[in-house]
């Protein structure tokens, strides 16, 4: 038995009669930050889940205006491949980054900014024209209510994950990033999968029903 | 006794030396990111809540006196009890209990603080925010009527024009957002930060607690979050999810409060079952008797309360079919709340049963919070609950198991743990005092409850009819209140008075067995001088007893 | 005003033979009623055996087991250490759950058994339908069809139901709906609560073979006098009943000397908010008055209904029942006389 904790030997008696407990194992598990991130996620799914149902269970009780028949698949799909590609482009990055590899990684990062921020203009385009031509509001029914709250917030994460990425690409370019700035590179990442996630289950759930 | 070397141990302790002047006092708390502190800093902002909560249930008690009082307002009554509910729910019960975890988790399994210091630090601030916001409400003319559970479509600007409404909802979305990330840091900390040894199975029964109620908090409060958006969606941005006019759904807000709702109150319990876990086998100087059942049941209560949140909703008209599985799926959650009940028994049996302060709460925990159960279980059978729900009964059965439940186990563990928090012991007369008083007046405040109710009288109403019979049971639990608050003044005093006073408590004072009580009372900021190592699931049985440790047995 | 509720009540409370009266879930007058107290006497008696268990073997153990001796402040010494036994917790899992399982058993057949639809027989009538519509703070009644026959009046308050036999059988079937926020309708004697909830039609259905009048109140928080916000139910003879049908069916009274009054009250707001068939007056935001004087109560039975309360009423609702929907006038001295005069004549 090591003995880097004083306090067995403090603990009196001739050493030799007394049992030894067996040896310590090393635990094989998920950092801290990783367990962090990975709850996070686990609390964003009750979330979401929770504007999924409103809408799957509101979205057809309006009395007026438009609904879903007014979205446009096609764009939809452009929107949907960007951030599908995004998700891919951001695992190159940081696999990148495992290997040491940082103008690769920046490089991919980048690109991934780049898909995310053209998501969110797709979704603006989208917006705009449901706002304007077709007279959609929130307050016009309830597709507008429980489209905008799941689609907004959606949106929401996505920007608040082009922000995080900036801020990495913005520490990459003035310096290497260090162990601390590569995990929350990573964590970043795991974010940005799990945003993609759930806009698939989005994307199904309003576009493709 | 205490093993782990801690040199300057009492230089950086929360006790402040003389001389340090208010000011820098204050900077150091409202900066800190010690876990110890914001552990503390909980715990007092839950009592300073839990005296205005009280003081609004007097109040409500008061009025309802005799039938022809008119002391309060209907609409001021009705304000009281949503306050009452939602201040003991989210400002008592659950920052209370983070609280006890943030100081003691980290201690018990070995780490010098929590995952993510600084978002603890933030966490009990925004929750703090969240509680002054939800009482920002009054500044709008009054706080919201709407009761803690806020039936839509009272919500609605139709039915409550006033921003009261508004503060109330975006109080409670902050102190979400402050619980889910106490509980993010629990997670990350209970998985990443154990002691070399402390494999999950050796973890300490509270931690084991806390880990679920985390769990819990992930996914029942989000939902909560999500509702309480579209509520104010539904108030600025005229949407319409809980607009009936417009097609919106009333039954939609109940369940998703309740798929929140009901997790909450096994979020207010696990922990205490975790804590009642770890004095009993102290004080009846015996090990946990049957530690996997009792790991094995909270995990199935844990999953089980996700599936039972209809139980609220027995009378909306569900359809039979719903109803017998919502009976079904409440009434599994008994068998392993028996277990535990069973082990904590098996436990004190056969042991030497000591009655200090923290084992009295523990037996006022044992004997009533039974009682509460074996309520709920009546609630469960829904023919039954036609009847019972939103008559007093209920507020019979959930202050039992609140208080008979979370109070009682929460002193517990506050008379068990302030001794290493504060490096004094409390007056055990005191406590045995406020024990007492407690037991009593609870015990007069809410069995009537439980009368008036099956005698036909419904919750949250301001006044009722002379010609009803309920008036003497609500004069007994008015009484019962007046018994009772002399108890909260005595425990507040107890706080503050041992704290100079008290008693040197020593680093284990209790002779117990888990690393908290290695290190020093109060421990230094550090917690630890070398992290510890663990072969068991009481690391200090095994350096007391080196000759027969508990791991041979586990 | 609290003068007004003692004084009140103390005539509602004379008014009755009982000292009070009769609210507990243990007096059931129906069937569905009795159900659930057989339900609740078991599960009462359950509950008492594992109380009793429990706790016996808890003070037991303390009395058994607590450390005498010693001081107070120093921890007793430790007892033999055991960990557990599988064989126990197996017993003390299966145990509790052969009593879940039959609570379940016990509970499902109730389930069935109250609030049930009758099962059509030669010797049911076709069921009393009213549609009944919680609003904030009392409620409308719409009365559908008895019997075979339509029935097409509203009244507010005093819901009027037929008393079965053990010969024939005359349900009554409650379709509940609110007009703003949810309210429950609760008459412990008869039955269980069922909510009426804004966007939905539930269902009651209630039979009973007394005779005599059964109270009750809202059970969901409904706002500001949700605590007044009381039920009614008198149960009728069927001949009482048929003929209370009969003269809720006619349209108001027209009572020639009335007619400055009638004038007066149609000239007002009043005609916005109130029905008075045969009127003018078609309000449908507050209680139908058209037989105001066929209901023994004021404001959703929260005081008896004579000319005293009636004009304090008019006068100021907010005395009565402050925050209610109904505003005060401000009405000329003669112009209130007028009207109360008009409404006492609407039997
Ligand atoms: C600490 C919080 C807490 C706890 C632990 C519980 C525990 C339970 N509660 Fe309670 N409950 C509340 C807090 C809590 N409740 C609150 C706050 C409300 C009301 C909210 C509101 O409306 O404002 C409420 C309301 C409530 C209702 C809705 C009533 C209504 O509005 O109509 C129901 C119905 O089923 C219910 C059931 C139960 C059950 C079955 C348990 C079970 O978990 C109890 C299990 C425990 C035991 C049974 C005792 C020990 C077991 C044994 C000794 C084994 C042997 C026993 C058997 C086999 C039966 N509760
Ligand atoms: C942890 C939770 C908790 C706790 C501890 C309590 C504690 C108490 N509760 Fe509470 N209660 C709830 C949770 C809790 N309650 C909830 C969730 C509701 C539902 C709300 C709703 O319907 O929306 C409720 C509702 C509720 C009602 C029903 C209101 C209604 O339906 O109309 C009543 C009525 O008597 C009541 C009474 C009390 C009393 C007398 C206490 C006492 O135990 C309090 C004793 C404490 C003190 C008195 C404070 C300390 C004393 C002093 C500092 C002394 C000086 C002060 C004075 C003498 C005034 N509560
Ligand atoms: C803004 C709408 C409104 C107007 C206008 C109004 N009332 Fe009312 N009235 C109500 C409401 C709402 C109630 C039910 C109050 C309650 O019980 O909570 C009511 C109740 C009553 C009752 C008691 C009915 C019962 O069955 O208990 C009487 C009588 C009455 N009003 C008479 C009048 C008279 C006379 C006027 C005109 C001078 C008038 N009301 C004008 C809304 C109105
Ligand atoms: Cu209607 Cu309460
Ligand atoms: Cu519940």
């Amino acid at each position: 038995m090591n003995q880097q904790n004083d306090y067995y030997q403090t603990s009196g008696g001739p050493a030799t009669t007394l049992p030894v407990p067996p040896d310590i194992a090393p635990e094989h598990t998920l950092n801290g930050h990783e367990w962090g991130m990975l709850s996070f996620l686990f609390s964003e799914v009750a979330f979401f889940s929770t504007l999924v149902v409103a809408y799957v269970t509101l979205h057809n009780d309006n009395l007026s205006g438009p609904t879903s028949e007014v979205l446009s698949l096609p764009l939809a799909v452009a929107t949907t491949s960007l951030l599908l590609a995004s998700s891919f482009t951001v695992h190159l990055a940081t696999h990148a980054l495992g290997h040491g590899r940082n103008a690769i990684f920046k490089l991919w990062w980048a690109v991934t900014i780049t898909l995310g921020i053209a998501f969110l203009a797709g979704t603006a385009y989208e917006w705009y024209g449901l706002v304007v031509h077709d007279g959609l509001t929130i307050s016009r029914n309830l597709f507008g209510s429980t489209f905008y709250t799941l689609v907004g917030f959606h949106a929401l994460h996505v920007s608040g994950g082009v922000v995080a990425m900036l801020i990495i690409l913005g520490l990459s370019l003035a310096k290497a990033l260090g162990q601390a700035e590569s995990t929350g590179a990573r964590m970043v990442s795991w974010y940005w999968h799990f945003v993609d996630v759930v806009w698939i289950v989005v994307f199904t759930v309003i576009y493709l029903a | 006794m205490s093993l782990a070397d801690h040199p300057s141990a009492h230089a950086d302790a929360p006790t402040s030396p003389a001389g340090v002047d208010l000011a820098s006092r204050l900077r150091v708390w409202t900066t800190t990111v010690d876990h110890k502190r914001v552990g503390i800093m909980y715990v007092l902002m839950a009592v300073v809540f839990l005296v205005i909560g009280g003081v609004e249930a007097v109040a409500m008690r008061i009025q309802l006196w005799s039938s022809d009082l008119e002391v309060i307002s209907p609409d001021v009554f009705n304000q009281l009890f949503t306050m009452h509910g939602t201040t003991m729910v989210f400002f008592v019960g659950m920052p209370i209990l983070i609280g006890i975890g943030n100081y003691v988790v980290p201690l018990m399994i070995g780490a010098r603080d929590m995952a993510f210091p600084r978002l603890n630090a933030l966490g009990f601030w925004v929750t703090l925010f969240g509680g002054l916001l939800t009482y920002f409400s009054l500044a709008t003319g009054g706080a919201p009527a709407i009761g803690w559970f806020a039936y839509a479509p009272l919500t609605e600007t139709t039915f409550a024009r006033s921003a009261a409404v508004d503060f109330w909802a975006l109080g409670l979305i902050v102190a979400g957002i402050g619980t889910v990330t106490a509980a993010m840091n629990f997670v990350a900390t209970i998985l990443a930060m154990r002691a070399p040894g402390m494999t999950l199975n050796k973890i300490p029964f509270f931690t084991w607690t806390m880990l679920w109620t985390s769990v819990q908090i992930l996914i029942a409060v989000p939902p909560l979050t999500a509702a309480l958006v579209m509520v104010l969606f539904d108030r600025e941005l005229g949407a319409h999810f809980f607009d009936v006019q417009n097609g919106g759904s009333a039954l939609l807000w109940q369940h998703l409060f309740w798929f929140f709702g009901h997790p909450e109150v096994y979020i207010l319990i696990l922990p205490v079952f975790g804590m009642v876990s770890e004095i009993i086998p102290v004080f009846s100087r015996k090990v946990l008797f049957g530690y996997e059942f009792m790991a094995a049941a909270t995990m199935a209560i844990a999953f089980i309360s996700l599936g039972v949140w209809a139980h609220h909703m027995f009378a909306v008209g569900l359809s039979r079919q719903v109803d017998l599985f919502f009976i079904v799926a409440s009434l599994l959650v008994s068998i392993p709340t028996g277990i535990k009940f069973f082990n904590w028994l098996a436990t004190m049996f056969g042991g030497r049963i000591w009655f200090a302060s923290p084992m009295l709460f523990c037996f006022g925990f044992l004997s009533m919070f039974l009682i509460g159960g074996l309520t709920g279980i009546m609630l469960a059978l829904a023919p039954f609950d036609f009847q019972l729900t939103d008559s007093y009964f209920v507020v019979g059965h959930f202050h039992w198991v609140l208080i008979g439940g979370t109070l009682f186990g929460t002193f517990a563990g506050i008379h068990y743990w302030y001794p290493k928090v504060t490096g004094r012991m409390l007056s055990e007369r005191l406590a045995h005092w406020q024990f007492w008083l407690l037991y009593i007046g609870f015990f007069v405040t809410f069995a009537p409850m439980h009368v008036a109710g099956m005698l036909g009288m419904p919750r949250r109403i301001f006044s009722y009819e002379p010609d009803r019979a309920w008036e003497i049971w609500n004069q007994l639990a008015t009484i019962g209140a007046l018994i009772q608050a002399p108890s909260y003044l005595i425990f507040v005093y107890n706080l503050v008075s041992s704290y100079r006073h008290g008693k040197i408590a020593g680093d284990d004072p209790w002779d117990a067995w888990t690393l908290e009580w290695t290190t020093s009372s109060p421990p230094p900021t550090y917690n630890f001088g070398t992290i510890p190592t663990v072969h068991s699931r009481r690391p200090l049985w095994d350096t007391k007893h080196p000759d027969d440790p508990d791991w041979q047995y586990e | 005003m609290s003068g007004v509720f003692a004084s009140g009540n103390a005539l509602l409370a004379a008014a009755a033979e009982e000292p009070w009266h009769e609210l507990s879930i243990f007096e059931p007058a129906s069937p569905g009623g009795a159900a659930i107290v057989r339900l609740a006497l078991l599960v009462l008696a359950v509950a008492a055996l594992i109380f009793l268990v429990v706790e016996g073997i808890l003070f037991y153990t303390i009395a058994r087991f607590r450390h005498r001796g010693g001081s107070s402040d120093t921890p007793p010494p430790e007892p033999p250490q055991v960990y557990g036994s599988n064989p126990i917790e197996i017993a003390w899992t299966v145990a509790p759950a052969l009593i879940v399982f039959f609570l379940v058993l016990v509970s499902a057949r109730t389930l069935w058994e109250v609030n049930a639809a009758p099962a059509t027989s030669r010797n049911v009538i076709e069921p009393l339908t009213v549609t009944v519509v919680g609003r904030q703070w009392w409620w409308e009644y719409r009365y559908q069809s008895y019997d075979g026959r339509k029935l097409a009046f509203i009244t507010a308050n005093e819901l009027h139901i037929p008393a079965s036999s053990p010969e024939r059988s005359r349900p009554t079937r409650l379709l509940l709906e609110s007009a703003d926020v949810v309210h429950s309708f609760w008459i412990p004697r008869l039955e269980g609560k069922v909510d009426l909830i804004p966007g939905r039609t539930n269902q009651l259905w209630l039979k009973t073979d007394v005779t005599g009048l059964f109270l009750g109140q809202c059970a969901e928080f409904c706002g500001t006098q949700h605590a007044h916000m009381l039920l009614r139910v008198v149960v009728d003879s069927p001949e009482d009943f048929d003929k209370w049908l009969a003269g809720q069916a006619l349209p108001a009274v027209d009572d020639p000397q009335q007619a400055a009054g009638r004038e007066a009250f149609l000239s007002e707001s009043c005609v916005n908010c109130h029905r008075i068939r045969g009127t003018t007056a078609r309000g449908n935001y507050a209680p139908d008055l058209t037989h105001l004087m066929s209901r023994q109560t004021l404001a959703s039975g929260i005081i008896p209904l004579d000319e005293t309360n009636l004009r304090r009423w008019i006068h100021n609702p907010h005395d009565i029942k402050p925050g209610c929907l109904m505003p005060a006038f401000g009405l000329s001295a003669e112009k209130e006389e007028l009207i109360v005069q008009y409404l006492l004549s609407l039997k």
